[in-house]
């Protein structure tokens, strides 16, 4: 039997005068999940949002929620349902003659009876998990996009919702920083076990975070399923949308998407003679979670973004091509290269690393926030040899399966 | 009657107007427009109606004080400056007036049945129009238009509750007491010039006013005080409040046009109220 959506769309269609927006959507958000909405810009993804929220009313359809329609349900039901849902907007939209402090705590006071040393408590606990404990008097309009983006979330979080929407959370902010907000998401998430409903362009960073991706194309929910199902979707979204999207994100970090890797190793093994091995190199940051305990979101995705970088630099002069392919790691394909020469490629390469890539890394993490504080992390690096009809999928889980330390950062140190 | 719209002719449309229809689309533009003026007025007393009850919801009370701190007291020192200046001028005028007659034993009657019954709650109105009926405007408006209103929803705290009912209230709080201290101070403006700058005898103008002044006066007067403020409260908060729903402009411009129509809407209804209340008492 299958579960219950926690929220789901029949026939949706929402028009603003004589302009449709949405048309006949149907969706199902589960329990527990992050779900991704995409789309081009303008193509009504915040209005199927602000539909989850009571914000906007339907046209025609049926909005169920936990398997009961909003419309059938009592004005008490409806409120005690949209109470267990935080919405944060895309422009933040925080309270600018309100300090940081005042707005994180505003629901509490509004909609709840707590003391105010109960809400002193929990608000302190949400600023220190966001990491604004510097900028709990400053004003919005005195901290950075950032900052306000953490604001935003920390309101967002303090009712303890079981359903958080995030209307392009990362918009206005730079690739690092992107990845260090989805991180976020990610991580509390997790920590609170809240159902996340994102609005998203970035893609493919969205897929490492995301349980399943809902694609908006042309008025319509035109695919429901996980990134991987997304990759193998025969549908023009894929062409106009995540086409261009990924190739914005190619020129961003120089990195390609995953399904642009696979289909450039294919073209590769065509091109060569038959039979010829390739190999492929899996690159992990280890102690992710403890970089970002003691570092910051921010300086942790810095520091991911900088071997990205320094992979793709030292890989692509020899004709490598690399993707992402979690969070914390990176794959590199070596096209015409056996395991022998694979080899002697990797211990240039982890000479250099270990000479001046690791300081260099962590010289650049450290440009964006410099800290005295004690860290500690490791790049790992995995090789192992393919046959061009053998599954790239199983010769990357081969090496990694094999990856040992190349590079360590001891406090600031490297080894 | 998709028929029937497709028959309507209206100035400016880029339609081609059935022969005939020149006839009956003056009358359709008026009824239109008169309609239109009926919605809002309804709108309108609903969204003062729905403010105003929900002023008696617990948590506002620190929320009243705080617009009344903002709308009255933050005004106080421009109605002071005003309120003098007019008083001034009154007792100046009336005093090279009155002495053509040998009436200038009147001058202290004169002057402060001037300001209370007019000349005070009126401009005491307007002024806080310009000053804090504006701000409120723009201020809403412009949360508004950066979806905070909507943030409101989402967090499920009532906009009318949280921004609307206390700015109303206070409104009504702090127009009569504002209203008293425009009297006052214009009085003693009168006073000063007449007085000590024109040499008055100061018992033949203050016996003047306790004997022509009585406490009907000072009830008309902070009865037409809470009228004009209800009537700009209401203007400025609706202006605000409903700047996205503006179909002549957007955004920015949006929150500049609903500003000073609120403005403009405000000092023509205390205008127009004001003969209308002043009728009402004085039958």
């Amino acid at each position: 039997m299958s579960k219950t959506p926690l929220i789901e769309f029949k026939d949706i269609t929402k028009r603003f005068g004589t302009h449709t927006v949405l048309k006949n959507v149907n969706l199902q958000i589960f329990e527990g999940e992050v779900t991704t909405i995409i789309g081009l810009s303008g193509s009504g993804k915040s209005v199927l949002l602000k539909h989850i929220i009571g914000l906007l009313k339907p046209d025609e359809g049926t909005i169920f929620f936990r398997g009961k329609s909003l419309s059938e349900m009592k004005k008490p039901e409806i409120s005690s349902s949209l109470r267990q849902i935080s919405y944060m907007f895309q422009g933040n939209a925080l309270f600018d003659s309100l300090t940081v402090y005042d707005n994180i705590a505003l629901p509490l006071k509004e909609t709840t009876n707590l003391k105010k040393t109960e809400i002193d408590r929990r608000v302190m606990a949400r600023i220190e998990q966001t990491e604004l404990t510097e900028a709990v008097y400053r004003y919005p309009s005195e901290l950075s996009g950032g900052m306000q983006k953490r604001v935003a979330l920390a309101r967002a979080l303090i009712t303890d919702p079981q359903i958080v929407l995030f209307d392009e959370p990362t918009t206005g902010q730079d690739p690092v920083r992107k990845n260090a907000i989805l991180s976020m998401i990610a991580q509390y998430q997790r920590k609170f076990n809240f159902t996340a409903i994102m609005v998203s362009h970035e893609i493919p960073d969205v897929y490492f975070i995301s349980n399943r991706i809902l694609a908006l194309y042309d008025k319509s929910i035109v695919f429901q399923g996980t990134p991987e199902e997304l990759a193998n979707f025969d549908h023009p979204f894929n062409d106009e949308v995540i086409n261009s999207l990924e190739s914005l994100q190619k020129e961003l970090t120089g990195l390609y998407s995953q399904r642009k890797f696979k289909v450039l190793n294919h073209a590769q093994l065509k091109r060569g003679e038959t039979g010829e091995d390739y190999c492929v190199v899996v690159f992990t940051l280890s102690d992710l979670d403890a970089v970002i305990a003691s570092l910051g979101h921010d300086t942790a995705q810095e520091i991911i973004h900088a071997i990205g970088l320094y992979i793709d630099k030292h890989f692509g002069a020899i004709g490598g091509f690399s993707t992402r392919r979690k969070t914390n790691e990176f794959v590199t394909a070596l096209p015409y290269s056996n395991m022998v020469e694979a080899e002697k490629i990797m211990n240039d390469f982890v000479k250099d690393f270990q000479e001046q890539g690791i300081s260099d890394i962590w010289k650049e993490a450290q440009k964006r926030a410099p800290s005295d504080k004690c860290v500690d992390f490791a790049i790992r690096a995995g090789i192992a040899e393919g046959q061009p009809v053998t599954e790239i999928d199983s010769i990357i889980d081969l090496a990694e399966s094999q990856q040992k330390e190349i590079g360590r950062v001891r406090c600031g140190a490297k080894e | 009657m998709a028929e029937n719209e497709k028959n309507q002719y209206y100035p400016g449309s880029e339609e081609k107007p059935v022969p005939g229809m020149f006839l009956t689309w003056p009358f359709n533009f008026i009824g239109e427009k008169v309609i239109g003026g009926i919605n809002i007025l309804g709108m309108a007393i609903i969204f003062l109606c729905t403010a105003l009850w929900k002023t008696f919801r617990p948590k506002q009370f620190s929320k009243v004080v705080h617009q009344v701190y903002y709308i009255g007291a933050g005004s106080t020192t421009i109605i002071m400056l005003v309120s003098l200046f007019t008083g001034m001028v009154l007792g100046l005028q009336s005093y090279h007036a009155l002495s053509q007659f040998g009436a200038v034993g009147g001058l202290g009657a004169l002057v402060s049945l001037s300001l209370i019954r007019e000349l005070g709650p009126v401009l005491t109105a307007i002024m806080i129009t310009a000053r804090a009926g504006s701000a409120i405007t723009a201020e809403v408006g412009i949360q508004r238009i950066s979806e905070q209103i909507d943030a409101l929803h989402t967090m499920r705290i009532d906009p009318f509750r949280y921004l609307i009912s206390p700015r109303i209230t206070a409104a009504i709080i702090s127009f009569p007491l504002l209203t008293a201290v425009f009297d006052l101070i214009g009085i003693i403006g009168g006073y000063l010039t007449s007085v000590i700058l024109l040499g008055l005898n100061a018992g033949v103008y203050s016996h003047s006013i306790t004997s022509n002044v009585d406490m009907k006066d000072l009830t008309d007067g902070f009865i037409k005080a809470i009228v004009f403020a209800v009537i700009v409260a209401t203007v400025c908060c609706y202006q605000g409040y409903f700047v996205h729903m503006r179909k002549d402009s957007h955004g920015a411009k949006a929150v500049g046009l609903a500003t000073t129509s609120a403005v403009v809407t405000s000092c023509v209804l205390i205008l127009v109220s004001d003969y209308v209340v002043t009728s009402l008492l004085l039958v």
